[in-house]
């Protein structure tokens, strides 16, 4: 199989590499990159490409690594042999699998997307290793054994907040997504937006581009940011006249400019080019 | 395979182990890219680099191992087997059948490496290159190009060198200099010293949870204690020589006021005397004595100065040595004060590190700090952070 790009997402050949590579060798494959470039978006795309299930399991601060594997609810069979149900004899009526479990046992190879890991306690992608490397565990509850049919897909991604340990990292593939040049933004726009004007597509690409390119943002913007600001330029029917002429401030800019100071910076640097040019 | 590359990788300071270089070996048996030395530089990358601050060391190590390479003449340097193996899988049985005629794969791998040498020649000449189909008897075979794609590796390789020469990431690398993305990674180790203790603390959940597992039966779990309170009290200098570092210091600043609940920041000159202050306009009237900063903050706060503790050595160790103001005691005795009081503590020094050896004071404040003393890159940050983490452990 090769992943490539589609309709609706646009993959940068070396991306295409690593997903490819990634899904032969049946590694997990980590993504790295600033937000709003599509690492989470790749593996929706490329389970759609697939045709198989996409398995996503989103990790937050409080996220263990068991809960992926499965939960024992305790407290309902307690509450169970309180009320005399017969449920409460068969204690795998109380294991629930979590996502690792289903992706394991899906009947078909699933693309397995843990979404976020760098959110969970540091120690979390370290309870994972025997996990995604033999792809299989213990249920200590039921003496069963879980292991993979066959390898799922898995797709990791992180926005950096925590370093991963270095023995998970040794298991991954990594890929770092970097911001995408011009080319292929267009070619990404063009993919949401087919019927987007070129000149405006132009105009607000250099205005994107401009606003990137500005020292001290505190967030600079990234494609998904883009995107929302074209669509409202559209839904807006802004011409490119407008956006040109635009004083200070670019229209809709609150789609783009996600900190009150960046606003500033902006409104003062366009301010001060006005001047220079007057 | 590739065991010189290996070496060389690990000579420019990359962590890379034997299983990743399985990893890549086996990737490339697989056929995962074919030869076409821009896909092996990504999957390279892919397989042996699992942090992009290391990128750049990587371009630099790929760049390095790969000089020439581009030179050497491929059809030699790729083991036949693997040729072998693309051409099989891209031949249907009646092109199989044909080739069988014509003397059979042998032989036709024979008349490629010819046909690739001569191109290579050819082209190495400066002729324009000539493309494999027309003339080319693997055309007439009709197989998919794919596999003549050694053929264009020659060019292929002159424009994949750049792909490294490039060193887009050059930014990330943890030797160059802190931006913005770079300090907060830098930064975010800081939180690894957040949670340690013993357990001593009731976890409540867990109990429960323990409870009804043994069905009533109360069983008591207990937890440590959230230490994610990390307590920092920073000092600046600012003003004459700092002016430079204006911006590395923004930068750090910005990046600790984000991590850190906890965060006390005061400003000095030079060295710290007997008054730090919080707002430099108000410098002269709204003033901390030294002495007051030390009852103020407890010894678990972790002190970190900024400064490049570049001035004169009098400044430190004579009374009288502030350029400022008359000192009763000398710098050096503040500084031990506040080193008595806050155990933890380090120094982060925007000065590159070569320059060190040529100021006499940095070498007094690298011993009042006793060696922890650190430039203000990645690396230096991440070794402050170690000191700080190793100091906490040890009480």
């Amino acid at each position: 199989m090769q992943f490539s790009s589609t309709s609706s997402y646009i993959v940068a050949d070396e991306l295409a590499l690593a997903v490819n590579a990634a899904v032969t060798l049946e590694k997990p494959l980590l993504i790295k990159g600033e937000p709003g470039t599509g690492k989470t978006k790749l593996a929706e795309e490329l389970a759609a490409s697939l045709g198989v299930p996409l398995l996503r399991w989103q990790i937050k601060s409080t996220t263990k690594a068991q809960q992926g594997l499965y939960e024992y609810d305790a407290v309902s069979r307690l509450r169970d042999s309180q009320l005399g149900s017969d449920k409460v004899h068969d204690i795998s009526n109380y294991i629930k699998p979590g996502k690792l479990w289903q992706a394991f046992t899906a009947a078909e190879r699933p693309v397995l997307l843990i979404d976020e890991i760098d959110k969970a306690d540091i120690e979390f992608p370290n309870d994972l290793l025997h996990e995604l490397d033999q792809m299989e565990f213990h249920v200590y509850e039921t003496g069963e054994q879980i292991s993979a049919k066959q390898r799922p897909i898995v797709i990791i991604t992180s926005n950096n907040e925590k370093e991963l340990p270095d023995a998970f990292l040794r298991r991954c593939f990594f890929h770092y997504i970097n911001f995408p040049d011009a080319d292929t933004l267009s070619a990404i726009v063009r993919v949401h937006f087919p019927d987007i004007q070129k000149e405006l597509l132009q105009t607000a690409l250099e205005v994107f581009f401009d606003v990137r390119k500005l020292p001290n943002l505190k967030k600079k913007p990234s494609t998904s940011e883009l995107i929302d600001w074209l669509k409202l330029l559209l839904v807006e029917s802004i011409s490119p006249q407008q956006l040109k002429e635009s004083d200070g401030l670019m229209p809709m800019f609150g789609a783009l400019l996600k900190n009150e100071q960046d606003v500033q910076l902006v409104e003062k640097l366009a301010f001060m080019s006005r001047r220079r040019g007057s | 395979m590739l065991i010189a590359f290996f070496f060389c990788l690990r000579k420019h300071g990359l962590k890379t182990s034997i299983t990743e270089l399985m990893d890549l070996l086996a990737a490339l048996e697989r056929q995962v890219v074919f030869a076409d030395v821009e896909a092996f530089y990504h999957l390279a990358r892919l397989t042996l680099v699992k942090d992009e601050s290391q990128f750049d060391r990587f371009d630099r190590a790929f760049a390095e191992y790969f000089e020439g390479v581009e030179q050497v003449d491929l059809a030699d340097a790729i083991p036949e087997d693997w040729l072998r193996r693309s051409l099989q899988r891209q031949l249907s049985d009646e092109d199989k059948a044909k080739l069988q005629s014509l003397g059979g794969l042998d032989e036709l791998l024979k008349a490629f490496k010819e046909r690739l040498q001569e191109q290579q020649e050819r082209h190495a000449g400066g002729n324009k290159w000539i493309g494999t189909g027309g003339s080319s008897p693997f055309g007439a075979y009709g197989y998919h190009p794919e596999g003549i794609r050694i053929g264009q590796d020659g060019s292929n390789a002159r424009r994949a060198v750049k792909v490294w020469d490039k060193r887009e990431f050059r930014d990330l690398d943890s030797d160059s200099e802190l931006n913005n993305r770079s300090m907060q990674l830098a930064l975010r180790k800081l939180r690894k010293f957040a949670r340690t203790g013993s357990a001593e603390e009731l976890d409540l959940d867990a109990t429960i949870r323990a409870t009804s597992q043994k069905a009533g039966l109360l069983d008591l779990k207990w937890q440590a204690e959230r230490h994610n309170a990390v307590k920092v009290l920073m000092l600046f200098d600012v003003g004459g020589s700092m002016d430079d570092y204006i911006y590395e210091c923004q930068q750090l600043f910005g990046a600790a006021r984000n991590e850190f609940k906890h965060l006390e920041f005061y400003y000095f000159h030079n060295c710290v005397y007997e008054h730090v202050w919080q707002a430099n306009e108000r410098r002269f009237s709204e003033k901390l004595p030294t002495r007051e900063l030390i009852n103020k903050y407890g010894r678990d706060y972790k002190l970190i100065f900024v400064g490049d503790a570049t001035m004169g050595p009098y400044e430190i160790a004579y009374p009288g040595g502030s350029v400022e103001h008359w000192n009763e005691e000398a710098g050096a005795i503040w500084m031990q004060r506040l080193l008595n009081h806050f155990s933890q503590a380090a120094w982060l020094n925007p000065q590159p590190q070569e320059h060190w050896q040529w100021h006499h004071s940095i070498d007094m404040v690298h011993e009042l700090m006793a060696g922890r003393m650190y430039p203000m890159t990645l690396d230096g940050i991440s070794q402050a952070i170690t000191t700080l983490q190793r100091t906490t452990s040890a009480k």
